[in-house]
């Protein structure tokens, strides 16, 4: 079963343990510059909202690259970065309309999200549960159960 | 090791920035953050200096375990001699500022001299620069953060600065950082404004700034720490559910709650101002004050608040830019801005806070010193005139008004701005400035809770809860049980307190974890991070040794052992209401029993066996 990232904003509390995983993941550093999840303040709306790649069927990050650099993991549906292959020419950074792959100056290439091979560091570090990594066909199961618990099934149970 | 073993010295009258190599055998002695920047400071600097002057210095300071997975390992600290007190001053703030400074490859930053004009400083990675802050001076700490990111085009700098407070020497003015965290007590900020320096922006993206001793052990005893706060009641339920702010009730109802400058111990508003009332829906506009709780860097608890106002309250109907969400009050802030001037308003202690934040002053220091001006307005010792308007206990228009004054010294405010200690003595009733040392109490009763009182007295930095909190064992039953009223042990139980806190808060953890966490769950994280040992023992001994440093420091700078004191209110004026009705606090009890646990004369000073034991 493939299974895919999940983020609630609503139980996100901007606490950047998910940043310090994805650095410590890649860089053996807690350096949340170099995370390649990032959690944004919204502060005049009280909202904390972490962000990172969706991993689109369609990549345009991937159709982008002209030496062929970004692979599919067929295994997680991650759409992976070969570092040996990246010249660092940056149009995948152009192509990708959610600005998710991002350039390193430090090893001149890209990176962006590979969901760490099926165990993605930030969904473990998450304390809150905002973020999760669930069944990729079953990403709104929370939000309908949340909903189904709302629906008014009979006058004598409420 | 978890140290970047770099101190960058700034010389704000030369304007130089020159990094030099931390001093390891300090570090060894001193761990980081608090202890570590406190030994630089009293090697380098004149106890008896005027804290405004020039030859005072600032230091900012991280600790090993600032910048790490560690829960809630995002802290800094603020050293320098305090304007208040005239003794150490040490503030600690969370936010996201100290672990970017650290992921910029500083362990701490040491302000000399005073500039000539206004600057901020501008750290990038390796690279530091004064900046030309003169468009800046007279902006606001939130103003101050959105024109540096602005002007270097880098959204993701981390900014802590001053804002008027600051400027104008309000004597408690605090350096705001992330918005609204804030080193916030004993008047850092304004010891920034006397050197012109009106920011410090950050932007850290070094993967090498320091190296952790063991990081399959680090990983391990942080995932440990994790699960203990998440599993206790504490730090797993009431910080994260009602913030700090979880204590209002509780503490209300042990009749411990300082109400109108201390005249009373309970305040028949404290539901009103409290955590369950942040949850509630308005019956103005059917919304709660509370939008939702925020996090520290690194923090897995959460405790910080996040609220909305009614727009329709009269402190900002006309002010959309306090409409949208900000930092809520926490239980110190809305007791000061609350029961001690006997405000219930929720929404106008809610707007002070921001207006505290927004221009960067101290909610305890400026909400006691107005609780102290309205005893004063009571008594007939304060005119209206001389102030512009009534100040009566309770009303809400008063404090508010004060809040915007002090901030920029206008008027009256810059009376209120100097603390209760000065605005008593001016008006010749000092015995009715609650505050030791010159610092204003926090939201405590030393009547109520015998050990809090003998905190508070022996406190190095006046009358401060974060030295050793009392209320742990008093009130929480951590790490056991104690009476409030009993004197028998607390001497013992508060220096355990208080050099446990010292080691806390030289490591870059939050003093918060210690609800959960004892010694060995911070000593592993620790000694996994740090070269060298870091066992149990030597811990608390390096705990022992600061406070013992802070201690020598002040008497240095001319304090003694009398300096040791509770205003006579709380020794004579017996409580009036609750369960401690009656009591009246018993420090001469304690205090004699505190300095031979500490192995200090009766007079308060460190013997020479003692300060042979602890190597200063």
């Amino acid at each position: 079963m493939q299974k895919s990232l999940h983020l609630d904003p609503n139980k996100c509390t901007g606490c950047l343990q998910c940043e310090m995983a994805c650095a410590w993941e890649n860089y053996r550093s807690f350096t949340t510059a170099k995370s390649r999840i990032k959690v944004f303040t919204f502060h005049h709306e009280g909202r904390f909202v972490p962000y990172t790649c969706t991993q689109c069927d369609e990549a345009w990050c991937m159709i982008a690259c002209p030496v062929d650099a970004i692979h599919l993991d067929a295994a997680t549906g991650a759409k992976v970065v070969r570092e040996a292959t990246c010249v660092g020419c940056k149009v995948c950074t152009i192509a990708c309309p959610f600005g998710t792959i991002n350039y390193v100056s430090q090893t001149g290439k890209v990176q962006k999200c590979d969901l760490c091979d099926g165990a993605p560091a930030c969904a473990k570090a998450c304390p809150t549960g905002a973020i999760t990594y669930v069944d990729a066909d079953w990403t709104g199961f929370g939000k309908m159960r949340h909903w189904a618990g709302r629906t008014d099934t009979n006058a004598a149970t409420a | 090791m978890a140290w970047t073993k770099n101190v960058l010295r700034v010389n704000l009258a030369a304007g130089t920035c020159t990094p030099e190599p931390l001093n390891m055998t300090w570090a060894q002695e001193y761990l980081g953050q608090r202890g570590l920047a406190t030994k630089y400071f009293v090697s380098e600097v004149d106890p008896k200096v005027d804290p405004f002057s020039p030859e005072n210095k600032l230091i900012f300071v991280t600790g090993p375990l600032t910048g790490t997975m560690a829960a809630t390992g995002g802290r800094y600290s603020v050293i320098t001699k305090g304007p208040l007190t005239g003794a150490i001053a040490c503030s600690n703030s969370g936010g996201y500022f100290g672990a970017e400074l650290k992921f910029a490859g500083w362990d701490m930053v040491i302000f000399e001299g005073a500039s000539p004009k206004p600057v901020y400083l501008l750290v990038t990675d390796g690279q530091a620069e004064l900046v030309d802050a003169s468009d800046l001076w007279g902006k606001t700490v939130w103003e101050t953060e959105e024109h540096i990111r602005k002007v270097h085009q880098d959204p993701q700098v981390r900014v802590a600065a001053i804002g008027r407070a600051g400027e104008n020497r309000v004597l408690y003015a605090a350096i705001v950082n992330d918005l609204h965290r804030a080193a916030g007590r004993s008047g850092v900020g304004a010891v920034m404004g006397s050197k012109n320096l009106k920011a410090v922006a950050v932007r850290g993206t070094r993967t090498d700034a320091y190296r952790l001793a063991d990081p399959e052990a680090f990983i391990a005893a942080t995932e440990a720490g994790k699960k203990a706060l998440a599993a206790n009641g504490v730090t797993g339920q009431g910080l994260p559910t009602y913030g700090t702010q979880v204590l209002m009730n509780v503490i209300n109802e042990l009749g411990a709650l300082p109400t109108r400058n201390h005249r009373d111990v309970q305040f028949e508003g404290a539901q009103a101002i409290s955590g369950e009332a942040m949850h509630q829906k308005r019956a103005t506009d059917g919304k709660p004050n509370l939008v939702t709780r925020g996090a520290c860097f690194g923090c897995t608890i959460a405790c910080g608040r996040i609220s909305r106002m009614d727009p329709g309250h009269f402190t900002i109907k006309d002010k959309p830019q306090y409409q949208g969400a900000s930092g809520g009050v926490e239980y110190e802030a809305a007791w000061a801005l609350g029961a001690a001037n006997g405000v219930s308003d929720l929404e106008a202690l809610t707007y002070a806070n921001y207006l505290c934040n927004e221009d960067g002053f101290d909610p305890i220091s400026f909400g006691a010193t107005v609780g102290a001006a309205m005893e004063l307005y009571d008594l007939g010792i304060l005119k209206k005139e001389e102030v512009g308007f009534e100040i009566p206990f309770g009303s809400a228009e008063a404090m508010v008004k004060l809040a915007e004054m002090t901030a920029k010294g206008e008027g009256f405010g810059r009376e209120i701005g100097l603390g209760s200690k000065r605005l008593c003595a001016k008006y010749g009733r000092p015995e009715l400035s609650m505050t030791v040392k010159g610092l204003e109490f926090p939201a405590y009763d030393s009547r109520a809770l015998q050990g809090m009182g003998l905190a508070y007295a022996t406190s190095n930095r006046g009358a401060c809860h974060l030295r050793g909190y009392m209320v742990s064992p008093e009130v929480l039953g951590i790490p056991q049980k104690m009476e409030p009223q009993a004197t028998e042990g607390k001497a013992a139980m508060l220096k355990a307190f208080q050099d446990l806190t010292a080691v806390v808060d030289s490591s870059g953890l939050c003093l918060f974890t210690t609800f959960a966490w004892g010694l060995p769950d911070i000593q592993s994280q620790i000694q996994a991070a740090c070269e060298g040992d870091w066992s149990p023992e030597h811990l608390l001994l390096v705990g022992e040794r600061i406070w013992n440093m802070e201690r020598e420091f002040n008497l240095a700078a001319g304090l003694t052992g009398k300096d040791d004191k509770l205003p006579p209110r709380l020794m004579n004026e017996p409580a009036k209401t609750g369960p401690q009705k009656g009591a009246v606090s018993k420090l001469d009890v304690m205090l004699p029993e505190y300095y031979q646990v500490r192995g200090w004369t009766a007079d308060g000073v460190p013997t020479a066996d003692t300060r042979r034991r602890l190597g200063i």
